[in-house]
């Protein structure tokens, strides 16, 4: 299976490279290390000039792609809307994303996923996490792996950012052994992280003695017994400090009206704003959920709800990287945890379909204006180009320039980055 | 198939035929001359079906993605089929192999609904764009087109007066609109068809038919409700039957035992009760008494029903099923000739 280039030139069937890409990559060195799989100081200082970022928009509960990236229509599979031309000839997609289609020449269709999982948690876990759910294991999500391989080692600020509708505060459990300096920190409702401004009880003046006090006993503390928890332990006092600082960062109302009105006055469309001014101020990884697609009843109606605000937000969003010159360092990705059947059922809902779905990719070291993989006329299975959840794993992070043949180092074992038994998809990395 | 007027009894509904598609039916309409019953599908086709005995003419060419929504011109000299393409399609009811005589690109998104007014010389149709347009049944002129909804148009209906047009969206807002100039009149609350689930962040629900009693004492407007989860369909059909004059709810017809129950189309009979078509784990016709909250008889239907149209004289009833069906259906004792049992 080859890149499907429609314009069959010469010059895009050479991919990008990243000089990252060929990287060597070892061991970790110690948890906090935020650039371990780069062992080069060169190469990592370079990394730290052009920082490598990843938004990954999550379609929660199943986004059809029947209904986007993949559409059947006219045939007894289609459903009800039809497909249209792209800025790439060729390339078609669904309707109901237009202004989405006139970007496609910055993202790579990815049509040929098979999980062969349908329940929603197992599923969820292995796109996740890129492996096969084990009893009693706890593999790092994509984010936290990915905030552990980018974020440089002196980074203030939380570096996993998961924007939510809903919901929000605190840090996730994402990173398992990674450690909680790379678990998600959640932004829930668009919001600047709860608890992030001094209480009027305390002076500016006092906060700054007793943080005083903090650090020297810390010190003191990590003289006689230093390990990685207790440093993790102080690190996050030290990022709470610099989030209080620099909340502004997280305040998604400093951007202008202009752009809230372009993005949609949703909350995906303020959602996306808030991750495009995220990646902007460094943060290394930033999730955007929407929910939910889950549409196991009148699938065709909530399309037209959901995927009337992703358009608008994510066309936005994918320009604006464009414009600005991110996406040579950004890596997106538009995922689920599976799709939805080709069979309508009979309340016109679509169910779980884990066996020929799509996703999406664009920026750093994905090639533009592509597809890769194919299902058969009817969307029913892959018959080119097949790839699954530890496939797309590799390719996200190798795209970002990490070695997913590389390890982690905890506490002395080594742990590989990404699943071993497999490997990032060539075709679409060069 | 004509049967004295009398006879109408609900409580001895059954099915006398059943005429096959190759795809599921999502609407069908019976034609005032009550030739045929023409369906449209999961397809971009529309299917007529000969009354007499179920023929089926397949009317191809005229729009793409699904069918959605029909009525008919002017004594039934046209049927026009309304799309997810947006498109209204004129086609010559009685023609040997109909072809289509004019296309409309009438809304942006869908056509989710159409009516014809009672003389047949206007057609309403409401869209995904929450707009209502009425447009001239013959010519295809656009007469009126109306905004104000804040929702797709679910359903559009001529009051049978002739003077008035009214509009459901999915919002749960009825629009009455004054025909002699296009405008608005007032609105009626039906947002208890309404839900919002913040869980699931989806809008669902809506106005999904509406009825206006032939004495034009009473509008009835069919949907669901108490959803608590729009994607799954866990929600039950409700009826709401307005007071004509004081805009009041004058009854609630809940039915119980259905689950995922949605009244997709209502009709009044000529005894005073209303009749609704509803899905769910069944289809099913439910009958009412204007007077009484309850149905006071229901018909299970072989398989999910989705639409359903009263013949002419008023004692059969045409319904459009998920198993690409579409089954005749008689509200009297049966017959010597009765088909299909």
């Amino acid at each position: 299976m080859s890149l499907r280039y429609p314009c069959q030139s010469f010059e895009h069937s050479v991919a990008r490279r990243n000089f990252l890409g060929t990287m060597a990559a070892t061991g970790a060195g110690a948890i906090v290390g935020g650039l371990g799989a780069f062992t080069q100081p060169v190469l990592a200082d370079q990394l730290k000039s052009d920082q490598k970022r990843i938004v990954i928009w999550d379609m929660h509960g199943g986004l059809s792609q029947l209904e986007s990236w993949d559409p059947k229509p006219g045939t007894d599979t289609g459903g009800p809307f039809l497909s249209i031309p792209t800025s790439v000839p060729g390339i078609h997609i669904s309707e109901l994303m237009p202004l989405t289609a006139q970007q496609m020449h910055h993202l790579c269709l990815v049509r040929g996923v098979n999980i062969e999982e349908n329940d929603h948690g197992i599923a969820r876990y292995k796109m996740m996490t890129g492996r096969e759910q084990i009893p009693g294991a706890n593999e790092p999500r994509i984010g936290a792996v990915a905030a552990r391989t980018l974020m440089p080692r002196d980074y203030a600020l939380p570096g996993h950012i998961v924007i939510s509708p809903g919901g929000g505060g605190g840090r996730s459990d994402d990173a398992s052994y990674l450690g909680p300096r790379y678990a998600s920190v959640q932004l829930g409702g668009g919001k600047p992280p709860e608890n992030s401004t001094l209480p009027d009880s305390i002076t500016v003046e006092s906060d700054v003695a007793r943080q005083e006090i903090r650090r020297r006993m810390n010190e003191r503390f990590l003289r006689r017994r230093r390990t990685s928890i207790a440093e993790a332990y102080g690190h996050s006092y030290e990022q709470a400090l610099q989030m209080m600082r620099q909340r502004d960062v997280f305040d998604v109302t400093k951007e202008p009206a202009t752009d809230h009105e372009r993005y949609g006055t949703h909350d995906l469309g303020r959602n996306a704003l808030l991750a495009r001014r995220l990646l902007e101020h460094g943060t290394p990884v930033v999730k955007v959920t929407h929910s939910n697609y889950d549409t196991h009843h009148e699938n065709f109606n909530f399309h037209i709800e959901q995927l009337a605000e992703v358009d608008r937000a994510f066309s936005c969003f994918v320009e604006d990287l464009a414009v600005r010159g991110m996406l040579d360092s950004t890596l997106i990705v538009v995922l689920s945890e599976f799709g939805r059947t080709p069979r309508v059922n009979n309340r016109y809902g679509r169910d779980h379909w884990g066996k020929a779905w799509s996703i999406v990719m664009a920026g750093c070291r994905i090639p533009r204006g592509v597809t890769y993989g194919k299902t058969n006329d009817r969307g029913t299975e892959v018959i080119d180009g097949e790839v699954d959840h530890a496939n797309l794993f590799h390719t996200y992070l190798a795209a970002a320039g990490v070695d997913t043949t590389g390890t982690f180092n905890i506490e002395g074992r080594e742990v590989p980055i990404a699943d071993p038994a497999s490997e990032p998809i060539h075709a679409i990395l060069g | 198939m004509s049967t004295p007027a009398e006879t109408l009894d609900p409580k001895l509904a059954h099915v006398v035929s059943e005429w096959k598609h190759d795809r599921p039916m999502n609407g069908v309409r019976i034609d005032p001359q009550a030739r045929y019953a023409v369906g449209v599908s999961e397809d971009a086709v529309a299917s007529r079906f000969h009354l007499s005995d179920g023929t089926r003419t397949v009317l191809s060419g005229g729009f793409q993605g699904w069918g959605r929504a029909l009525a008919f011109s002017s004594e039934g000299e046209f049927v026009v089929t309304g799309s997810t393409d947006g498109q209204i399609t004129w086609w010559e009811t009685a023609a040997e192999s109909p072809e289509p005589v004019r296309i409309i690109a009438a809304h942006k998104g869908w056509v989710r609904s159409m009516d014809n007014s009672v003389d047949g010389s206007l057609i309403a149709t409401g869209g995904n764009d929450n707009v209502v347009r009425v447009w001239n049944a013959d010519s295809g002129e656009a007469v009126y087109e109306l905004t104000g909804h804040e929702g797709h148009i679910y359903s559009v209906l001529f009051h049978p007066g002739g003077q008035w047009l009214l509009s459901g969206d999915l919002k749960g807002v009825i629009r009455q609109w004054d025909l002699t100039n296009g405008t608005e009149m007032r609105t009626f609350d039906a947002k208890k068809l309404h839900t919002y689930n913040a869980g699931q962040r989806v809008d669902y629900g809506g106005v999904r038919s509406l009825a206006v009693s032939p004495d034009g004492k009473l509008l009835a407007a069919g949907g669901l409700f108490e959803a608590s989860n729009p994607f799954a369909g866990v929600n039950k059909p409700l009826v709401l039957l307005f007071d004509w004059d004081s805009q009041e709810v004058k009854q609630e017809h809940v039915t119980d035992g259905i689950e995922r129950g949605v009244v997709w189309r209502l009709e009044w009979l000529s005894d005073g009760s209303l009749m609704g078509v509803s899905s769910g784990s069944e289809g099913v016709l439910l009958f009412w008494k204007p007077n009484a909250p309850g149905d006071f008889h229901r018909l299970t239907l072989p398989n999910q029903a989705r639409d359903m149209d009263l013949h002419p004289d008023g004692l059969h009833v045409a319904v459009a099923h998920h198993d690409t069906s579409v089954r005749i259906i008689r509200l009297a004792a049966k017959t010597a000739t009765t088909p299909v049992d």
